[in-house]
């Protein structure tokens, strides 16, 4: 008999699937249904989760994460351009060579911990920037960013006979078009495997020895056990993680640019899986949802919209509301996200999984069930330091 | 020989912001503890009173032309020069300067009031949500700036007198093309001036051997009855008016705008950690130091040796020392050590 349960994978992975595929449905009351946006949320949840899987189990902040995006956005379109426009030669090709750029960096950097490890990432992500921008030109093409040209060779599609169109070539999977509700279904798809692989992780040996180097590396080495490799697995993992969320970046709009690469980049991850909740398995995906929706919605609005949103109020109270709230919006959307950030951080540790927590038990509580029946989340949530 | 001397002073300018930034960095690390990635905002802040100050001095009204006979022409004239004439647009060529008077008592309010308000929470916090709250501010300061003074760089000019080059190589006997601008030799003098006036506060006043003691072993301390925590708040002011001179003064050399803070954020941190966590010393040097290597790779010969190397070079020592010498050139021990 399997118990139906939270423990169990097979449960979790089949309501997480089912939550991710019908995405466009239940996102449309609140106007979040169309692919592009959507697509989105599927790429950086996949890069949070990745990057869920260092920080959240290892302790180890990496200010970096952004050189491997940007390392799976230029080998994606690398592939588009030389290999083949099918999606899945560029995915895979971005994520080993995310990979392999992660095996050799974090070699260097797991070398050191703490406030170290975090500016030695973010000193190698730095040189990549520089170097995507200055002398890596023939291959990055520089400021214009990398994008596909009507005389690339695509060999793989030259071999195959797939005749060539009037203008560029679109990104496609086997003959179906990456593009609209398909381009999303096809993230959607990996980001349920990527989010089975991260369980996986989560619940097993392994994933228990990240956790034990966080809570205390000192003692883990005292007991013989060698601390490098682990961390090193999970630094490459992650690494890969952001390359193939790079990847799929690429498939939309095969164009990769330096700026992805940039630390403020590396720095929208950290803060996507900390207004989540760090060290939860879902937690990064709220964050990514949350910022990503707000993102979409706020920087779009104007003052005009303000005043029809406020017009409830009085005229000079409206006026008022709307010049403060003014500067929050549009261009000023990085006001609010840093406010939200702040107050998270101060207020809320543990991301919006603790909030979340903390209400479950609050009502548990009220409700009189004195047993607090939370240990998926307090297993998988309760890890500051 | 002069390519050589240029480079050198073209370093120092840009080492003298980078250890002056770095300066007030270390100081809130070795003292509080915190990582404070708000720190280029500072920076920036210092820079954009420069730029208010040249602002508010050049108020000014629409009057008529007088130059202009044939038709009514009108130009904005700045009211200090309307009420004292030449005074007055002495006063205007003369903003930056002046706006260091204002700076100061600026930069130590906000700084206090950020430490008491936000960075005394954090504490007990872990280094990484220290990070986190602080980039989160460094944010919201800088869109509060972009918000009143728009997106452009602003430019903000030095003095007339000293905009002009100095020409050092006819004072040293040596080439008459050697020359180099004042203000880049000001901002070098005034950077020594601060770190020596920051030094010297620390090392021989009672206050400033209290914080080093408190820096050395803050239990302790507090164990003999002093209140330590106030005592860091006033040095977090410190580390915060040091950073907005740092700005106030860099103003005319890089017009501000408002992610400038940034760049500088990531750099001197890098600084601090060759320099090593926690030493005061180290960070200074780590910035000159830092700052003419930065100068050299950016000479054609050696960019012609090794392409682009003027870009990644901080980077690539700060990637070297941080494996050969993990505590950085001066770094003391148990200082940020996990």
């Amino acid at each position: 008999m399997m118990k139906i349960s939270l423990q169990n994978n097979a449960v979790v992975m089949l309501i997480f699937s089912a939550v991710v595929l019908t995405a466009p449905l239940w996102l449309a009351p609140i106007g979040a249904d169309y692919p592009d946006l959507l697509q989105k949320f599927a790429i950086f949840g996949i890069f949070a989760i990745g990057f869920n899987i260092l920080f959240g189990l290892t302790g180890y902040l990496s200010f970096g994460h952004a050189a491997f995006l940007g390392i799976g956005s230029y080998t994606a379109v690398w592939s588009f351009k030389l290999f083949t426009m099918n999606v899945l030669p560029a995915v895979i090709l971005g994520t080993i060579m995310a990979g392999v750029f992660a095996l050799a960096i974090g070699y260097i950097s797991l070398r050191r911990s703490g406030i170290y490890f975090s500016i030695l990432t973010l000193a190698f992500a730095q040189m990549s920037y520089s170097l995507a921008y200055s002398v890596l030109t023939p291959i990055t093409n520089g400021e214009t960013g990398l994008q596909l040209t009507m005389n690339d060779a695509r060999v793989i599609d030259s071999l195959f006979g797939v005749e060539a169109e009037a203008g560029l070539p679109s990104t496609n999977l086997f003959g179906q078009v990456m593009s609209g509700y398909s381009g999303f279904y096809f993230c959607a798809v990996i980001l349920i495997i990527g989010f089975y692989v991260s369980l996986k992780i989560f619940r097993s040996p392994f994933g228990l020895k990240l956790t034990a180097i966080k809570s205390n590396q000192t003692r883990m080495k005292y007991t013989g056990f060698n601390t490098r490799p682990y961390l090193l697995s999970a630094f490459v993992i992650s690494g890969m993680y952001a390359g193939l969320a790079g990847a799929l970046m690429s498939i939309t709009d095969p164009l990769a640019g330096a700026e992805r690469m940039q630390w403020t980049a590396s720095g929208e991850v950290v803060l996507m899986t900390i207004l989540g909740g760090v060290g939860t398995l879902i937690g990064p995906l709220l964050g990514v949802g949350i910022i990503k929706y707000f993102e979409n919605i706020f920087s779009a609005m104007n003052p005009s919209a303000l005043h029809e949103i406020f017009n409830f109020l009085p005229l000079w109270l409206e006026n008022i509301v709307v010049g403060i709230t003014r500067h929050f919006v549009g261009d000023g959307w990085h006001l609010t996200l840093g406010a939200m950030f702040m107050l998270v951080v101060i207020f809320l540790p543990g991301g919006v999984m603790e909030g979340i927590t903390k209400l479950f038990n609050y009502i548990k509580k009220k409700l009189g069930l004195n047993r607090v029946d939370s240990e998926d989340h307090v297993s998988e949530g309760g890890d500051r330091k | 020989m002069d390519a050589i001397l240029i480079q050198i002073l073209n370093g120092l300018d840009k080492g003298g912001a980078y250890a002056l930034i770095a300066l007030g960095l270390t100081l809130t690390f070795g003292t509080l503890g915190v990582v404070n990635f708000a720190h280029g905002a500072l920076f920036m802040l210092g820079a954009f009173c420069a730029v208010s100050v040249q602002q508010l001095l050049t108020l000014s009204k629409s009057v008529k032309d007088e130059s202009i006979t044939f038709f009514d022409a009108y130009k904005d004239q700045p009211y200090l020069e309307i009420w004292w004439g030449d005074t007055g647009t002495a006063i205007i060529d003369y903003a930056v300067p002046i706006s260091i008077l204002f700076a100061i008592p600026i930069m130590l309010l906000i700084g206090v009031a950020m430490e008491r308000g936000l960075i005394k929470h954090f504490y007990k916090r872990s280094h990484a949500e220290q990070i986190l709250v602080t980039f989160g501010f460094a944010i919201v300061v800088q869109e509060i700036i972009k918000a009143f003074y728009g997106a452009n760089p602003i430019p903000t000019p030095a003095p007339d007198i000293v905009s002009g080059s100095a020409a050092i190589g006819a004072m040293l006997g040596l080439s008459e093309s050697l020359v180099y601008p004042w203000w880049r030799l000001i901002y070098l003098l005034f950077a020594g001036v601060v770190i020596f006036a920051v030094f010297a506060f620390l090392k021989y006043t009672t206050f400033g051997m209290v914080v080093r003691a408190g820096m050395a072993d803050r239990e302790t301390v507090s164990l003999l009855g002093i209140n330590v925590e106030r005592r860091f708040t006033i040095v977090f002011g410190i580390a915060t008016v040091v950073a907005g001179l740092a700005g106030v003064m860099y103003a005319p050399i890089l017009p501000p705008d408002y992610h400038m803070g940034m760049d500088f954020l990531v750099l001197s941190f890098v600084v601090v950690v060759v320099g090593g966590m926690g030493s005061l010393g180290g960070a200074v040097a780590a910035g000159f130091l830092l700052g003419i290597l930065q100068s050299f790779a950016s000479m054609n010969e050696i960019k012609s040796i090794f392409p682009g190397i003027d870009q990644i070079i901080i980077y690539l020592v700060a990637v070297v020392i941080l494996l050969v010498r993990p505590r950085g050139l001066m770094g003391r021990e148990g200082v940020m050590e996990d």
